[in-house]
């Protein structure tokens, strides 16, 4: 069996680790177009503030390759599918057959069309990969970059905010709706979070963006909000959110919808082709429709399950829901599933708030089982929080005692307790 | 493969937290309980969570999951799972401190360290020691060490 990975990132890796499980002998190449080993994207943030050196981003290191008999192909890109012929083709022409392929190609960034941005603007940057992080930092240094707008108040924005300021680097940020990470946090985290950003120097514009770019030759220099504010500035990071990279796919007949859509055992509809990460469209654990979570853990798990089906040991995915662990601003913030529940539709919504200790937790229940949470700086256990999600216990009888400090496992149903400290079904 | 595992008779448990101070003393660098408590700052934090609710009581350490989500979700390759024994262990140079096993951890048992930069180095099952200290010292079997034989 001859297997093939387009990607190598966090699915790729571990449908490399789940392969090898299974079959230590059929032949494995990765294909990826970067030039390093493998990197953590969510490390970028570190390395941009100068928290970690440029030798801590890998996640797994170069024996890894070895130690699982990788053939990987560095610095090619993939431009053409095959599915009849059951081939991939690089750039350079290159044709790689396959058996068994793995589309784990990851998102790419959104860059909305604005007024006088082009393709050769210089300044403009967006935050997602190490060779332009490697760009944005050269360009910090030569041009000696005092501040700087961000475009985008989600989870790469607030992670590019937090890396700048730790530069040194005065931010203004500047987000389409009410609040800062309003896909994962409510109005209350989201004002603790912004009087954070604030008490660091950084500027939270709200209900606006960028109409205009004006440049001087081709460097980015003032910004002409919606708003008509103008905001004079040499670097602007767009960081309004990644999509599924569906370029390999297109022209094919593999079904697409927002990501490449996969079915449970992460098979796309051509056959023998499957996809994970970033780029699919996989099941949801609280929905129950295929949706993209763009997340390290769903890339990972989703990597995983293809590699075992791919070598043949049929596993189903569970389906995930949407989990976030962000520090910011020395804030750790931990977020599970529906933050935000519609009016009217049977949720129960408890939560606990202590604005001087930046403290804020909510538990959102639907018919007496939780389905998401909220936890500012108050993380201890909340991995306690995601099992009764993914468990779908009943806590009508400790309802009471779910926003405690103490909290934990001794309010379960003790036989529930017991099989879960057992240690026999710990797959999450 | 025969893997070594920690179980819980929290029947048996009278809510001593020896097996804490024997944690805490086992990762000071003097590995003495007195100098542990009384002459190293910061004080190690214990691999132990400890729930007490009335006459309940029982001490929860890491179960070494068979398939580890904090390992999974793991955005720096700290966590992994050893080889040759299978226990679930952590590498503190490798670590950021982003709290994703924290958030995945279905026991809720990995715990930040005292400055609140790294996990605090979580329970290996004691490596070091012939047995986990929190096994050694509990004075009543509530925390057991056996071994299991590995599926296949
Ligand atoms: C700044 C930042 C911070 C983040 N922080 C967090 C966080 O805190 N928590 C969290 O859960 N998630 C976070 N994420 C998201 C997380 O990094 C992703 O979910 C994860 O990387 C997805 O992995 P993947 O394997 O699906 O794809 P990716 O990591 O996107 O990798 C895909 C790879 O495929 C390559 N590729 C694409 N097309 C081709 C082709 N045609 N030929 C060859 N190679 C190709 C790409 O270059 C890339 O290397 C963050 C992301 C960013 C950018």
């Amino acid at each position: 069996m001859r297997y093939l990975i387009i990607g190598n990132s966090v699915a790729g890796v571990h449908c490399v680790e789940a392969i090898r499980g299974v079959d230590k002998e059929g032949p494995i190449t990765i294909c990826s177009d970067e030039e390093t080993l493998n990197y953590s994207r969510p490390l970028l943030s570190y390395y941009l503030g100068g928290r970690i050196a440029e030798d801590r981003l890998a996640f797994r290191d170069e024996a890894f390759y070895q130690r699982h008999s990788v053939d990987l192909i560095l610095e090619k890109k993939a431009t053409g599918l095959d599915t009849k012929k059951r081939r991939v083709s690089l750039a350079d022409g290159t044709r790689l057959p396959y058996d068994r392929l793995l589309l784990s190609v990851g998102g790419v960034p959104i860059v909305p069309p604005i007024d006088g941005l082009r393709h050769d603007t210089t300044g403009v940057f967006t935050f997602i990969q190490l060779q332009e992080t490697k760009r944005l930092i050269n360009y910090i240094e030569q041009e000696s970059i005092q501040e700087a707008v961000v475009l985008g108040a989600g989870l790469i924005g607030l992670k590019a905010i937090e890396g700048l300021i730790e530069r040194g680097v005065r931010v203004t940020v500047i987000e389409l709706v009410d609040r800062v990470l309003a896909n994962t946090f409510d109005t209350e985290a989201s004002s603790i979070l912004e009087a954070r950003l604030a008490a660091h120097g950084c500027t939270v514009i709200k209900r606006d963006t960028i109409q205009q770019i004006k440049t001087k030759g081709k460097k980015v220099r003032q910004l002409v909000l919606k708003s008509g504010t103008e905001i004079s500035t040499s670097l602007l990071i767009v960081a309004v959110g990644v999509r599924p990279n569906l370029a390999l796919v297109k022209g094919t007949t593999i079904r697409t919808d927002r990501g490449i859509v996969v079915d449970e055992y992460m098979r796309t509809s051509a056959e023998d082709v499957y996809a994970a990460g970033d780029c699919a469209q996989g099941l949801d654990f609280l929905s129950k429709e295929n949706v993209v979570i763009a997340i390290w853990p769903v890339a990972a798990r989703q990597g995983k399950i293809a590699g075992l089906n791919m070598s043949g040991f049929q596993t189903p995915y569970p389906g995930l829901f949407a989990m976030n662990s962000v520090q910011i601003m020395d804030i750790p913030t931990i977020s599970f599933g529906m933050t935000t529940p519609p009016d009217g539709k049977g949720y129960e919504v408890l939560h606990r708030v202590d604005r001087t200790r930046s403290l804020y937790k909510k538990i959102i229940l639907k018919d007496n089982r939780v389905v998401g949470a909220i936890l500012l700086n108050a993380i201890e256990r909340a991995g306690v929080y995601g099992m009764l999600i993914r468990e779908g216990i009943d806590v009508k009888g400790f309802k009471d005692q779910l926003l405690n400090d103490d909290f934990g496992l001794l309010v379960l149903p003790k036989e529930f307790r017991k099989h879960l400290v057992a240690g026999e079904s710990f797959v999450a | 493969m025969v893997k070594k595992r920690i179980i819980i008779n929290e029947e048996y448990c009278m809510g001593c937290r020896l097996c804490e101070v024997y944690c805490v003393t086992q990762r000071s660098r003097s590995k003495d309980i007195l100098k542990a408590y009384k002459g190293e700052y910061p004080r190690p934090v214990s691999g132990i969570v400890f729930e007490e609710k009335g006459p309940m009581s029982f001490a929860l350490q890491c179960r070494h999951c068979e398939e580890p989500p904090c390992v999974e979700a793991c955005l720096t390759g700290a966590l992994y799972v050893d080889d040759e024994t299978g226990r679930v262990l952590h590498d503190g140079e490798r670590c950021v401190g982003c709290w994703m096993c924290i958030m995945v951890c279905p026991v809720g048992v990995i715990k930040p360290d005292v400055d609140n930069r790294v996990v605090a180095s979580k329970c290996d099952l004691c490596i070091e020691a012939e047995e986990p200290a929190c096994v050694a010292h509990c004075p009543n079997e509530a925390i057991q060490l056996v071994e299991i034989e590995e599926k296949a």
